[in-house]
């Protein structure tokens, strides 16, 4: 389905992404992890076409996607929807109007300029708010929402595109823990209930093993680790991260349950 | 439906699918009427305008190229003279590109004067702060032309009423551009030298200037470029420089159109040139800084 080949990205003398290769044959949750600055945003706003890769090859069903141009890149846009960690929404928009704008990619600009988006759509739109459970936030502008709330309406403008492919850029880095589990069951059930794939950059071991089917680990710009969760042990994320032996999964957590492990406890107490 | 509501929904999703509804058929008829006024204002405006006019815009339509066209076929026509027309005019210039070099610096330090008096936070004076905004509003409301042509009437016509001129409206409307930069300093290194002792110019000197010189000397280059524009057309009111002689070559109408072509080619190569030199610099200004 998904095929990534020797993907590379250079700005001047760094290498943000390595050759990186990834191949996914059916609808999958995946879970991107890594340090800041492991190249994890930078593959994703590859996928997106939001940049240009320096060298490598994007296939989709077939579809060369890195020579993509034009109509033809805005459409993938739309198939290949984007979530972004700080939202990323028009603040001054009411909250439907931003779901709407998941449809940009149908309408003229004259259409967008005078608001005519026809009622089918905005009663879809009203809809998929109403599945994530925010349908009474509609007429309210997006800047007058929660952290966690805003972060539903970007996944709702991303489930108005009808994509076959969400990309999660660390979807829950701005969020408190109940949202964050909030944001993170979204996108588990948009990937079970509606076979979308679905790639998050996540910051946190837990949530990539918690919520993901698969996990791809990066350090440099390479990818170090692709496999199920279950094969996630310590010594391997102790080398994503390239931390000595310190390093602690639960030190990472962002799961309220964590605070009752035996080891934090004793951690905050040594701290 | 997923089970994933946490937030709840208490109303029913048909109630807020009408009231959203009704909401956006409110919006849209709004809009509609914003329009309707707005394309009836528009073709009444013009249809005033053009009967109050001397001749009549569809009959002089046509006619708009017929001057330009004059004027160039008859520089075509002399074009070997060109060259020293270039060259007795070239000091008209120095003089247009003088008056507009020597206003936007007095203008500046007039308009940084006025923008660190009138900020809140910064003003020396603080109740005096409505004073000097409303000083600056006056120096930028009054157009150049018309304090140009009070000052000939007292000074006699050249190059220094002119200067005075835009001077003049440069420190207001500098006064604003920069009070605006300045209104987002931050104010704790202000807060830190004050502590120290410092007196209010030792504060703004050290602790404001620092932080706003980029986008100041950035607006200063901008102001550059539109002055060398506004000391251009003084000239035509009689304040010396290239577009007096410009005035002069275009009012004895055929005869003289190579000169009247020569200054404009002056004219545009000197505004193209500062235009490049000036943005380049405020884009290395306002981007890379340190680079």
């Amino acid at each position: 389905m998904l095929k990534i080949n020797a993907l590379t990205k250079r700005f001047g003398d760094t290498t943000a992404v390595d050759a990186a290769n990834i191949s996914v044959d059916k609808p999958t949750m995946i879970g991107i992890i890594g340090r800041s600055g492991a190249g994890k945003s930078t593959l994703l706003r590859m996928l997106n076409r939001l940049s240009d890769a320096t060298a490598g090859t994007i296939t989709f069903e077939g579809e060369d996607i890195t020579a993509l141009r034009g109509a033809a890149k805005r459409s993938w846009q739309t198939r290949c929807a984007m979530i972004f960690q700080q939202f990323n929404l028009v603040p001054r928009m009411d909250v439907v109007s931003n779901v709407l704008h998941g449809t940009l990619n149908k309408r003229s600009t004259l259409a967008t300029l005078f608001n005519l988006y026809p009622q089918s759509d905005i009663h879809k739109a009203i809809e998929i708010l109403d599945r994530l459970g925010i349908a009474e936030q509609a007429p309210k502008r997006a800047e007058a929402l929660s952290g966690g709330q805003q972060q539903r309406v970007a996944i709702a403008r991303a489930l108005m595109q009808d994509p076959r492919i969400i990309l999660a850029d660390e979807p829950i880095a701005s969020l408190d823990p109940m949202n964050a589990q909030v944001v993170m069951q979204s996108l588990r059930a948009i990937h079970e209930e509606d076979g979308r794939t679905v790639i998050a950059n996540l910051h946190t071991l837990d949530t990539a093993r918690r919520y993901c089917g698969r996990v791809i680990g990066m350090r440099e710009g390479r990818i170090v680790f692709d496999g199920v969760p279950q094969q996630l042990t310590t010594g391997v994320a102790r080398d994503i991260y390239g931390a000595g032996g310190d390093f602690s999964e639960a030190a990472t957590s962002t799961e309220i349950e964590t605070l009752d492990r035996q080891e934090v406890r004793e951690a905050a107490v040594i701290a | 439906m997923a089970d994933i509501s946490l937030g709840g929904a208490p109303q029913n999703v048909g109630s807020i699918q009408s009231h959203y509804m009704a909401q956006v058929q409110r919006s849209r008829l709004y809009g509609g009427l914003t329009l309707l006024v707005f394309i009836v204002l528009m073709v009444s405006g013009f249809n005033v305008a053009d009967d109050r006019n001397a001749g009549g815009f569809w009959d002089g339509l046509h006619q708009i190229g017929d001057y330009p066209a004059d004027v160039l076929s008859e520089a075509w026509e002399k074009r070997t003279d060109l060259p020293g027309l270039l060259a007795k005019y070239f000091p008209a210039l120095v003089e247009t590109i003088n008056i507009a070099a020597v206003s936007t610096l007095i203008g500046a330090i007039g308009g940084l004067f006025l923008s660190l008096l009138g900020t809140r936070g910064l003003a020396k004076w603080p109740r005096l702060i409505p004073l000097f905004r409303r000083i600056s509003d006056v120096m930028r409301a009054v157009p150049e032309i018309v304090i140009a042509l009070v000052l000939i009437f007292v000074l006699g016509g050249g190059p220094v009423p002119a200067m005075i001129a835009i001077a003049i409206h440069t420190a207001g409307a500098l006064g604003k551009m920069f009070s605006e930069v300045a209104e987002n300093a931050d104010l704790k290194p202000v807060e830190g030298l004050t502590s120290t002792g410092a007196t209010w110019s030792q504060c703004m000197l050290l602790g404001v200037l620092p932080q706003v010189a980029p986008n100041y000397v950035s607006y200063t280059l901008l102001r550059f470029e539109i002055n060398i524009r506004a000391s251009a057309i003084l000239g035509f009111v009689g304040a010396g420089g290239l577009g007096y002689e410009l005035r002069n070559a275009m009012a004895w109408g055929p005869g003289r159109f190579d000169e009247a072509g020569a200054i404009f080619i002056l004219l545009f190569g000197t505004i193209v040139f500062f235009d490049q030199v000036s943005s380049r610099y405020r884009n290395r200004l306002t981007e890379g800084q340190g680079q």
